[in-house]
């Protein structure tokens, strides 16, 4: 049974595509992914870039490019259907129940409003209080996000701040209504290596003090073992893999999920001048339609079956993967 | 900031000094002024005196700092048609010239950006290519043309407005009409450009993403980033609208300086031209000065340099 | 908007679309419909050079040929009644044949148009190019002309350099031409400036070739296209002002048919005559349209198809 079907949970996501109409055809960007986010939990979903799940974070958001159309099972927060909710009950949502942090803080501020005016108008609009309590909030998330003179802050505009402590102000800004749900969208990749892990580590404090349901999308499986308790590897606009931590990292059951474990540098593990794990090959175009497997192109375990279309397999402690390969196999290449 | 407004302020003085040397040396290549002022009939020594007079017969640079000096505090010299001086002159049709291009300017204005915005919110619709088309077909039409048009359909045919004159805010509605419309299509396609730019930003995403009302959306994230650029072109085509008065004014026979200037290049009072001249120019220089100021002040990222 | 140079120039939007590498600043009509603006713009702008050139043969009669006898005859369309198979487009206040002076009047605007875009042309793409090439003094030296240039109110000056010098063809080309420059200017600028930086020009820096050498061989093609665009504008804003100047009666001067100018002879019989004015009026409008559309359908062919 897929984690999307739990009771209980804050996100749940089942049976989502995304199509996206190109002019050699249409694009499924996503194809049939369900995914679910409880409260206090942080699901990482990871990829190579293109496989679709920053697509998949927008879709929940309904933050999509009007092009892209959206279809699910269902979609639903806290219970409540965001497919038949009315265009103003998801503005009510977006910001306050759910919210989102993005890939590149540089321009995701808008360069004619201060800091403070970006971060105090979310509580506001959102009926939480005056502008006094907004100030006063805003000081005090800029300053759990561990900037420096927090008031003084509020005052500068965005480009007056480094990428890093833009960063910061956009988890202040997803933090202002104390959202149930935050979805995080390569927070780090736009950064200096050297800052991401700080971002990283604030975001997985924050997550377990408030409790939140936090989505982190992100294509670093290195990242994920620290932090997830969830994990959905995506492949090609498909889950191919989903389960806790813990068992796909050491129990992995997807030739892909395999892979991309192979390709984690571990200094304490590794003989120095040994060659890091590489997948060969290329992920396949989505346009038109997509039969089977879209992995068995790169997979060292192919077979005639892979084919024909893969059903879900699960496993115990809703484990669930898409491959054909019985138990044990993969060990080998480990 | 500060670097930036004086670097910009140099600039303005140099070509207010350009300009008003424009200005003089037109009157001069107008001929020769002694024999204009001495009249056809004068004779030669008659016309030698005025030159002495007038002070005609010193250096062109001496005449120009005179000259100069004078119109800095107002005296652009007289008239030689009307009785009163050119600075009288002046005074008495600028405001009428003003009240056409403010005018003019808020209907370019209040046109152009809900259809720019419009039609970048709604690329590719029916509305979007009818803006378009009005565009086009905006910027290939003749202004005094279009305000004969006009003329004939709301002054003629339909009655509504006086065809001429200043007398009442009647005269001029139509001609408004005209340096509007003239003055619409490129303000329109830059509001658009700049919107559809702008939907298109990560922060306009971020603010959908914080959940805020559409119009907090659409004016104080995209619009107001969008209008920067705007508000120089406006300016821009304010003091446009100020040259384009020549021709709206004359087909309406508008008593402002546009219809003045008209009046004196036909007569060739050409001391009433270099004021106008003069004056025109020197007001589009102040204009797009304070524009740029408060485009910079505008702009976080150049005002806080 | 303010930047290095603070030169508020109309032309700015256009230098922006003339940035190289140029992104597509919008895609505003499907491309088979962009196509058809640039045929169908072609087609006019060649059928009325045509008509211009050929004018003597075209002309049913001579264009200054008065009748006092045939005055303001309506053409065809408006009262077939009274008209007369001599002239299919009336005839104005004297008599002349309508059709006859449009025809000739073409010419009067390509001439005027075409050379006053090359006189500007000439002297805005020189001093952009310079500006944008070697920046520094020269380019402030520009800017600061561009920006007195700016703040000149183009019709007066013009009207009032007329009225000195009189309305000949050759007044009119060169005080248009003298006025127009600044979008040149501004649109070359950048797009020399921006070119100047790519590594084949300082690839052909570094093997020694000469500064006018680099730019009439390595600037010039690339900046080509931007050129074609800002041409075909000026050339449509110098119809439209020498249409104006002449409509003013300080243009070109009677009895040329200048389009202006019909215009301007029309408007005292406008209530009783309206296709009078309607005529030359439409003659410029399409003209203008077409090289307009000319323009843009090239600028979309040149500029690869970018974000939408």
């Amino acid at each position: 049974m897929s984690g999307a079907h739990k009771s209980g949970a804050l996100l749940e996501v089942s049976g989502l595509s995304v199509d996206i109409p190109t002019e050699a055809g249409v694009l499924h960007a996503v194809r049939d992914v369900s995914l679910a986010v409880r409260r206090g939990e942080t699901l990482c979903v990871v990829g190579e870039s293109g496989c679709g799940k920053s697509l998949t974070s927008l879709a929940i958001m309904g933050l999509l490019p009007p092009s892209a159309q959206r279809r699910a099972h269902r979609l639903a927060l806290a219970g409540e259907d965001l497919q038949a909710a009315p265009a103003r009950r998801l503005r009510a949502l977006r910001g306050d129940r759910m919210a989102m942090i993005f890939q590149d803080p540089m321009t995701c501020l808008n360069p004619a409003w201060t800091i403070g005016n970006q971060l105090e108008e979310i509580f506001t609009w959102h009926g939480k209080g005056n502008r006094r309590a907004a100030h006063d909030r805003a000081v005090a998330l800029l300053e759990r996000v561990g900037m420096a003179n927090a008031a003084g802050r509020l005052s500068q505009y965005p480009h007056q701040l480094s990428g890093g402590l833009r960063q910061r102000v956009m988890i202040a800004m997803a933090l202002m209504c104390s959202p149930d749900l935050v979805l995080a969208d390569e927070p780090t990749t736009a950064l200096d290596a050297t800052i991401q892990l700080g971002i990283l580590q604030l975001l997985a404090e924050l997550q377990a003090e408030l409790h939140m349901g936090l989505m982190l999308v992100t294509h670093d499986l290195g990242v994920v073992a620290r932090i997830a308790d969830r994990v959905a590897v995506m492949y090609a606009g498909e889950v191919v893999e989903e389960g806790p931590a813990r068992t796909v990292f050491t129990a992995p059951r997807h030739p892909y999920t395999r892979g991309l474990i192979d390709c984690i540098p571990q200094p304490d593990r590794m003989v120095p001048g040994q060659r890091l794990g590489t997948i060969p090959g290329m992920v396949p175009s989505l346009v038109g339609e997509v039969q089977g497997c879209a992995f068995r192109t790169r997979c060292a375990f192919a077979r005639p079956e892979c084919a024909a279309d893969v059903a879900p397999r699960h496993g115990p402690d809703a484990h669930m993967w898409r491959c054909v390969l019985p138990p044990g196999m993969l060990e080998r290449a480990a | 900031m500060l670097r930036f407004a004086v670097r910009r302020l140099l600039l303005a003085l140099a070509v207010a000094f350009t300009v008003s040397a424009i200005a003089f040396m037109l009157l001069r290549l107008s001929g020769d002024l002694a024999t204009t002022l001495a009249g056809q009939e004068a004779r030669a020594e008659d016309v030698e005196r005025i030159r002495q007079q007038f002070g005609l017969d010193r250096p062109l640079i001496l005449q120009y700092g005179d000259w100069l000096w004078r119109a800095l505090r107002g005296d652009f010299g007289r008239s030689l048609f009307y009785p009163e001086s050119v600075g009288a002159l002046i005074r008495d049709r600028l405001p009428n010239t003003a009240l056409l291009a403010s005018l003019g300017l808020v209907i370019a204005l209040g046109l152009s950006i809900p259809l720019g915005m419009a039609a970048a919110l709604w690329r590719n619709s029916w509305l979007d290519r009818l803006a378009l088309m009005l565009a086009v077909l905006g910027q290939a039409m003749p202004n005094f043309w279009f305000a004969l048009l006009l003329v004939f359909l709301f002054g003629m045919t339909l009655g509504w407005l006086p065809i001429s004159g200043t007398e009442s805010f009647a005269n001029f509605i139509m001609p408004a009409m005209a340096l509007g419309w003239y003055a619409t299509p490129v303000l329109m396609r830059l509001t658009r450009a700049g919107m559809v730019d702008v939907l298109a930003a990560d922060y306009v995403r971020t603010a959908h993403a914080k959940g805020l009302p559409l119009r907090v959306v659409l004016v104080k994230h995209a619009l107001r980033n969008a209008v920067v650029p705007v508000v120089a072109l406006a300016a821009v085509q304010f003091g446009n609208m100020l040259s384009g008065s020549v021709v709206i004014e004359t087909v309406f026979a508008l008593q402002g300086i546009g219809y003045l200037a008209w009046e004196s290049i036909s007569r060739r009072d050409f001391p009433v031209v270099q004021g106008i001249l003069l004056v025109v120019a020197l007001f589009y220089v102040v204009l797009t000065l304070l524009t740029d100021l408060l485009n910079a002040w505008l702009d976080p990222r150049i005002r806080s340099r | 908007m303010p930047g290095s140079t603070p030169v508020s120039a109309p032309g700015e939007e256009l230098a922006a679309q003339a940035a190289l590498p140029a992104p597509a600043r919008r895609r505003r009509r499907p491309r088979w419909l962009r196509n058809i603006g640039l045929i169908g713009s072609a087609l006019v702008l060649a059928a009325i050079v045509l008509a211009a050139l050929a004018a003597p043969w075209l002309a049913p009669h001579d264009p200054y040929f008065q009748s006092l006898n045939d005055r303001l005859l309506p053409p065809y369309f408006v009262d077939a009644e009274r008209a007369v198979p001599a002239h299919p487009l009336g005839t104005d206040n004297l008599g002349r044949d309508y059709l006859s002076r449009l025809l000739y009047g073409a010419r009067i605007s390509l001439l005027i148009g075409f050379f006053a875009m090359v006189v500007s042309g000439l002297i805005g793409t020189l001093m952009g190019v310079l500006a944008g090439y070697f920046g520094g003094r020269t380019d402030t030296a520009v800017s600061f002309l561009v920006t007195t240039r700016l703040s000149l109110p183009i019709i007066m000056v013009a009207l009032a350099v007329v009225s000195v010098f009189g309305g000949s063809l050759e007044v009119v080309v060169l005080v248009l031409g003298f006025l127009l420059w600044d979008r040149f200017a501004v649109v070359m600028r950048s797009a020399t400036h921006q070119v100047r930086g790519r590594e084949y020009i300082l690839a052909a820096q570094a093997i020694g070739c000469s500064v006018p050498r680099i730019l009439w061989q390595e600037v010039l093609p690339n900046v080509l296209s931007s050129l074609v665009v800002i041409a075909s504008y000026e050339m449509a804003q110098a119809i439209l002002l020498e249409a104006a100047l002449s409509f003013l009666g300080l243009g070109v001067q009677p009895p040329l048919p200048s389009w202006g100018l019909m215009v301007s002879e029309a408007k005292e019989v406008m209530l009783f005559e309206p296709w009078m004015i309607m005529l030359p009026g439409a003659a410029i409008c399409v003209l203008v349209l077409a090289i307009n559309l000319l323009g843009d359908g090239i600028r979309d062919l040149t500029v690869p198809e970018g974000r939408a």
